[in-house]
């Protein structure tokens, strides 16, 4: 664990958000731009429910057979001139994103929006060894300024408004008339633009992320709509390509599959404006285009997952549907939850991460409502391992006062009418639609089914129990 | 153990496997080898004009603009016009792809560039390997014939698609890609490309032109 957490504060951090004016303004934008886009997708392809079950079998059938798909991947884009690295972690990936950077000469390297890069800390890494990284997706970059971490996992600077831009703009593009107008957001973007273009052509390494990885041919695929992550790949001598194990796909049939719910469940687009394939380093002939690509492929945690039933959580393509619908995530934004990734993905994703130890409040960080399941495009049953990492917790052992301290944040939220009323409302909608298609809710009413789980955890099986146990040991083995 | 053996053991440790299962291992090759189709949404799956008219809505509705000529010696003057109209200097960069070459830009007053651009360029124009009506999408690949750089510094980029190459969906484009570099390999680039540049980023407002083009400006070819 490298990034800074400050998620065991889960409960200050969320009444501080509460009472933040500018924050719940920005919040707003996320309850009004994308549930209503998000549906209307949804809704303009009839097949969109049937895409969710191919995507979901897509990716637990990969998962299974990962190790293969994995060494299928490597040497496809070994063959198309790439390298692949293989990082058990953060400190692993950093030494190898470092050490080709030093190789390349860098003096600054250009960014593409990546999680993973947040995760694995590698901005302040590659500042510490004097190598500048600069970001150049508009949202990073923004908060890249303002040294905070994304809000967001699509949308990372969601909890700023336009005015707060405007003065870390005139803060730090020192070089600009200090008269000029910058009172509507396109002078922002246009500034930015500008800015960013030279940084873009100066730049010696590009370093981006990657939404899916294809082991039939050794592609790398990104997905933006500002085209910074193409800039980023095609200009600099050298692409390093950072993603984690989970964003293997077989073919290209099947990330066709999963583009088509990908940017629906994001934003509501039929498909994002840049969907760019890469496949090994600039070909003979070619006019343009890296000369050296590299790929770090980062484990950090994901592989012990496997196998568990948390494995269901390496499905997730990271389009950020489940916090936009998520009425704690719009009552108390992302920071709140105190890492990279935040909303229930966050809740559930950290702790297996950085610990339950550290994140063990983020999965109590929920009203049960089921939206998020209900819109999420790869099915991950969100409220249900949000549940296992509470009985995790209790099975642990850990203090009364621990768990005590779940209890009160559930209390937290009951007793804000607003945010209480937000959830029912939410779980109302939620029941009715799982109802229709599942007809299975029953731990969806809310105070009765949580306080219900809470003093009694199901017991999870002795498979899942002891192959954790063996896991813990051959770790410190 | 090195880094790598380590990482695949720590996997197959999880899985519960050896990684030397015939069954796995033949289940893997199979789906690589066959590469099966999903769903295909029966949206794209229409025919000629029907197809064109889909693939010029759904491109419109992404915010592009879409022309139509009925031959490939009609662009020039198509793109001329295109650039006089939203006010736009007369100039042109293009790759040395032969279709493009083989056009009647000397009937224009275009000033055409060759090559990959520098970043300094307003317009440039690349021919697409082709389009796909589902999404009102063109796909192009990288090399000389139309760097990729084309595709993403200009402030107006223009792409030519024979209605031919339009497909009805990305599988049967990538069925093409097949054939033209064979099973298991790509072109260095495959850009799909849906709309002109944008982002939202600042307080959820729509705003086009963030780091690519403003303007992606589609020219359809009936020959
Ligand atoms: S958990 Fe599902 S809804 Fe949430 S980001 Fe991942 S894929 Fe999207």
């Amino acid at each position: 664990m490298t990034v800074h957490t400050t998620s065991p504060q889960f409960k200050q951090n969320a009444t501080r958000a509460l009472g933040d004016a500018q924050l719940q303004k920005a919040l707003g934008n996320v309850k009004q731009g994308f549930i209503d886009k998000r549906q209307k997708a949804a809704e303009a392809l009839p097949e969109f429910e049937a895409l969710r079950d191919s995507a979901r079998d897509i990716k637990n059938h990969t998962l299974e057979h990962l190790d293969l798909y994995l060494e299928a991947y490597e040497e496809k884009v070994t063959a198309s001139g790439g390298h692949v690295h293989f990082a058990r972690n953060a400190e692993d990936a950093r030494e190898i994103i470092l050490g080709i950077c030093r190789e390349a000469g860098a003096k600054t390297v250009t960014k593409g929006k990546s999680m993973i890069s947040e995760e694995i800390g590698i901005n302040h890494h590659l500042e510490a060894h004097g190598i500048r990284p600069v970001e150049t997706d508009l949202g990073e970059y923004i908060i890249q300024l303002r040294n905070e971490m994304p809000s967001h996992i699509i949308a990372p600077a969601v909890h700023l408004n336009a005015t707060q831009v405007e003065q870390d703009f005139r803060r730090v593009h020192r070089h600009l008339d200090a008269k000029r107008d910058l009172s509507e957001p396109v002078q922002l973007l246009t500034e930015a633009r500008s800015v960013l273009r030279e940084r873009f052509l100066a730049a010696d390494v590009g370093i981006t992320g990657a939404n899916f990885l294809v082991a039939e041919t050794g592609t790398s695929i990104i997905v933006t709509n500002e085209g910074n992550g193409d800039l980023t790949q095609i200009l600099p001598k050298t692409h390093i390509v950072l993603a984690s194990i989970e964003k293997l796909v077989p073919t290209l049939e099947d990330v066709s599959q999963l583009l088509r719910v990908l940017a629906r469940s994001a934003t509501g687009q039929e498909l994002s404006v840049y969907t760019t394939f890469s496949t090994g380093p600039r070909r003979s002939g070619d006019a343009d285009g890296p000369e050296n690509y590299h790929v770090v492929i980062l484990d950090n945690g994901r592989s012990s997952m496997l196998g568990t039933s948390f494995e269901e959580m390496l499905r997730c393509i990271r389009c950020g549907a489940c916090m936009n619908h998520c009425p704690v995530y719009h009552a108390v934004g992302g920071h709140a939850y105190g890492w990279v990734y935040p909303g229930p993905m966050g809740a559930v994703l950290t702790p297996s991460l950085i610990g339950v130890d550290k994140a063990g409040h983020l999965p109590n960080a929920s009203t049960f409502c089921g939206r998020c399941e209900s819109v999420c495009p790869v099915r991950i049953p969100l409220p249900k391992l949000m549940r296992h990492w509470r009985e995790r917790e209790f099975e642990r052992h850990l203090t009364p006062a621990t768990v005590r301290s779940g209890l009160n944040l559930w209390g937290f939220f009951a007793k804000r009418p607003a945010l209480y009323r937000l959830a029912t409302r939410a779980a109302m909608g939620a029941m009715g639609l799982a109802g229709r298609r599942h007809g299975r809710f029953a731990w969806l009413p809310m105070a009765k089914g949580w306080t219900k789980h809470r003093d009694f955890p199901a017991p999870q099986g002795e498979t899942f129990q002891a192959r954790w146990q063996r896991e813990r040991k051959d770790k410190t083995a | 153990m090195s880094a790598r053996d380590d990482f695949l053991a720590s996997i197959r440790r999880s899985l519960g496997v050896k990684g030397n299962e015939a069954i796995r291992r033949q289940i893997v090759t199979e789906r690589l080898e066959r590469a099966p189709r999903g769903i295909v949404p029966a949206r794209g799956q229409v025919s000629g004009e029907e197809r064109i008219a889909l693939f010029k809505t759904m491109a419109e509705a992404s915010l592009a603009t879409v022309t139509e000529v009925a031959s490939p010696t009609e662009v020039p003057q198509s793109i001329a016009l295109f650039l006089r109209n939203h006010n736009l200097p007369a100039t042109l960069r293009m790759g040395d792809d032969p279709r493009l070459a083989a056009m009647p830009w000397t009937e224009t007053t275009l000033e055409i560039a060759h090559g990959p651009s520098e970043g300094t360029d307003l317009n440039a124009v690349t021919h697409a390997f082709g389009g796909v009506a589902e999404t009102g999408t063109v796909a192009l690949v990288s090399g000389h014939e139309n760097p990729s750089t084309l595709n993403f510094l200009p402030d107006n980029h223009i792409v030519v698609v024979s209605a031919k190459d339009i497909a009805s969906d990305y599988e049967s484009v990538w069925n093409r890609v097949r054939f033209a570099y064979g099973k298991g390999s790509m072109p260095r680039t495959v850009n799909w490309i849906t709309g002109p540049s944008r982002s939202g980023d600042i307080e959820q407002t729509l705003l086009l032109g963030a780091h690519g083009p403003r303007r992606l400006h589609i020219v359809v070819v009936r020959d």
